[in-house]
């Protein structure tokens, strides 16, 4: 604790500098001194995410454009390494090997139904998860006796790792398992398209609506209670008061929770894979790299990177239109911006 | 919204409508209570179940006993759950231990310092905790291949920092946001020397802040699944490998309850640990999503 706590030392001992600027004479120099500060603490922990995250992708981008040695599947000629040009991109978007197009079954003619699968696994279960998050949220936000206990109740699912929770699921979900005892069914869940992916979907949302109950419950604190008390005054009813008041402020906190779980669902990896592998129509674009990796580096790398401009793509469109500002949320107004 | 409303005029009516309600909140709150609980409890029960009553439905603990967490351990069987326990503990301590020393001092000038592209480092920063894993875990795999690293521990630890480290900035600014900063100044002009105020003042207010942070970023690390089952080998396989690969006593068999004991084993002090700093976490959680 102490350890962790140790390192703050160092910024603070010179810090009369920034301390100075909040008298604010000379506006300029302070922001060039303050500019300067934030830069030597910043760096460390940018140059480290370069490190860790721009490198490897560079190094991915690089990798996609070569192609993999190997025999080719149509004319069984081995290929050696060199530029592929746009090869291993066409390979996935146009589900070409070679010249023809990929055999049934190979990775490469399973590209747009991982494409399909992920989108579909996003969709229903970030649905569900808001939905019943939002609804989850609403109780907790009540005053009630042993409302702190439903608190950390709700926090046991989000704790547990995901393998572990995809290994207990598909225990219950097993042919003999509790599920199927207790619904009188005799379905193998696991075994079979729609019910694998209903097995994700639900694995899914009992993981992670908790984590959207409390980004909602945090919103809905921040609504002052004078406000419902006031429409309650003038005779709004229950659900005016939902949609006229709790829904539009609550709103921003809740784009940036749905923004979250959208990126996290477009990555989904553990659950499908630890689950059902990937059978049955659970592949998702993750699977497909990972399974790809194997198979060749530099079409696994390919498909990364387009599985990352997906994921870029979809974060931008929620920014932009949808008015999910992340940034602008967590961007601190430091006290001085605000007086 | 909130059930219990003020009190109105004294009508049963009303009355009867406001017990109505507080019964509707309880009803509901139950439900959510036993949707979030009873799987872990399932696995619970499951993990301390003789191997032979695998399917039993009974939703209490019955053929009780300990021989899946033996199970669990046994190295005839090919586990070491052991070695993959203090794998986990190893690699998940050393990401947040390392992402904490980074973060603390971005988070300090992120949150109290006045300068240009803030906005776009945080949107960096926010960016790269969103970044995919696959999208990583392919040139990792052929890098530290190439240079004898696969299966080591830093090739798990290096890539986990790049979605601990942007957690831990994002956290810890939120906090430190809502520090009183003043107090440091306040204690100056009583006579503290800047020493005395930081580790009188300033240390006692950020512990919390950065244990939290700790906590949340060692669950983050403990919980990651796909890096460690690409980038691990025996020697240094973590738990959530170890348990989505299960090896029990008979082949082609499912191990369901030994896999229930290795994930109770797992899960338990995460819960434990969840459940003392409920407060806390929830806050460090939903830190900067709001306000």
């Amino acid at each position: 604790m102490s350890t962790l706590a140790q390192p703050k030392r160092a910024p603070e001992t010179p810090s009369p500098k920034p301390k100075k600027v909040q008298k604010e004479v000379g506006q300029d120099r302070a922001a060039t001194s303050q500019g300067r500060w934030a830069f030597w603490l910043i760096s460390p922990a940018l140059v480290l995410l370069a490190v860790v995250i721009v490198y490897p992708v560079v190094n991915a981008i690089v990798m996609a454009f070569q192609k993999d040695q190997g025999l080719d599947p149509v004319t069984k000629v081995f290929v050696q390494g060199g530029a592929a040009g746009f090869d291993n991109f066409v390979h996935w978007l146009a589900q070409k090997c070679g010249s023809a197009a990929c055999a049934p079954g190979t990775l490469g003619s399973q590209f747009w139904d991982a494409v399909g699968t992920t989108f579909f696994f996003t969709v229903v279960t970030v649905v569900l998860e808001t939905v019943l998050g939002f609804w989850m949220a609403i109780i907790m936000a009540r005053t009630f006796r042993g409302r702190s206990a439903l608190r950390a109740a709700v926090l046991v699912p989000w704790a547990i790792p995901t393998a572990v929770t995809a290994k207990l699921w598909f225990f219950i979900f097993a042919f003999d398992g509790i599920a199927n005892k207790l619904f009188g069914t005799a379905i193998l869940w696991t075994g079979s398209e729609w019910p694998a992916r209903w097995a994700i979907i639900i694995s899914d949302v009992w993981k992670t609506t908790p984590f959207m109950a409390l980004l909602i419950l945090a919103g809905l604190q921040i609504i002052p209670a004078e406000v419902y008390e006031a429409a309650k005054v003038d005779g709004a009813s229950a659900w005016q008061r939902f949609t006229q008041i709790t829904l539009p402020l609550v709103k921003p906190a809740l784009m940036v929770a749905v923004l979250f779980r959208v990126l996290d669902a477009l990555r989904m990896y553990d659950l499908p894979a630890i689950m059902t592998q990937g059978s049955n129509g659970t592949t998702t674009l993750s699977i497909l790299v990972v399974e790809q990796i194997r198979q060749g580096f530099n079409s696994a790398a390919a498909l990364s990177t387009i599985t990352f401009l997906i994921i870029f793509l979809v974060a931008f469109i929620f920014v932009r239109f949808l008015g999910a500002n992340a940034v602008a949320s967590a961007t601190p107004k430091t006290k001085g911006q605000e007086k | 919204m909130t059930a219990v409303s003020i009190d109105t005029a004294p009508k049963t009516a009303a009355r009867r409508r406001e017990r109505w309600a507080n019964g509707r909140t309880y009803i509901s709150a139950a439900i959510i209570f036993i949707w979030c609980l009873i799987p872990f409890y399932w696995m619970i029960v499951t993990a301390f179940r003789d191997v032979g009553y695998t399917f039993d439905s009974t939703p209490f603990f019955t053929h009780v006993t300990w021989d899946n967490f033996t199970t669990v351990f046994s190295e005839n069987l090919g586990n070491h759950f052991g070695r993959n326990l203090l794998n986990s503990l190893l690699v998940s301590g050393v990401t947040t231990v390392v992402a904490l020393l980074f973060g603390v001092f971005a988070a300090y000038a992120l949150s109290r310092l006045e300068f240009r592209f803030k906005f776009l480092v945080l949107g960096f920063i926010l960016g790269a905790s969103m970044f995919p894993g696959v999208a990583l875990v392919t040139p990792l795999f052929q890098l530290f291949t190439n240079i004898g690293w696969y299966g080591t521990y830093q090739a798990l630890i290096i890539p986990n920092i790049s979605f601990v480290l942007p957690l831990t900035v994002y956290t810890l600014t939120s906090f430190f946001r809502e520090m009183p900063w003043e107090l440091e100044e306040s204690a100056r002009i009583d006579g503290c020397t800047q020493g005395q105020a930081f580790r009188k003042v300033i240390m006692p207010l950020a512990a919390p802040a950065v244990f939290t942070t700790a906590i949340l970023a060692f669950i983050a690390s403990w919980n990651e699944f796909l890096i460690a089952s690409q980038l691990s080998n025996d020697q240094t396989k973590t738990v959530t490998v170890a348990i989505a690969y299960f090896a029990g006593a008979q082949a082609h068999q499912e191990p369901y309850t030994a896999v229930m004991a290795a994930g109770t084993v797992v899960t338990i002090p995460l819960v434990i640990l969840v459940l003392i700093f409920q407060r806390k976490i929830v806050a460090g959680l939903t830190a900067g999503a709001v306000k």
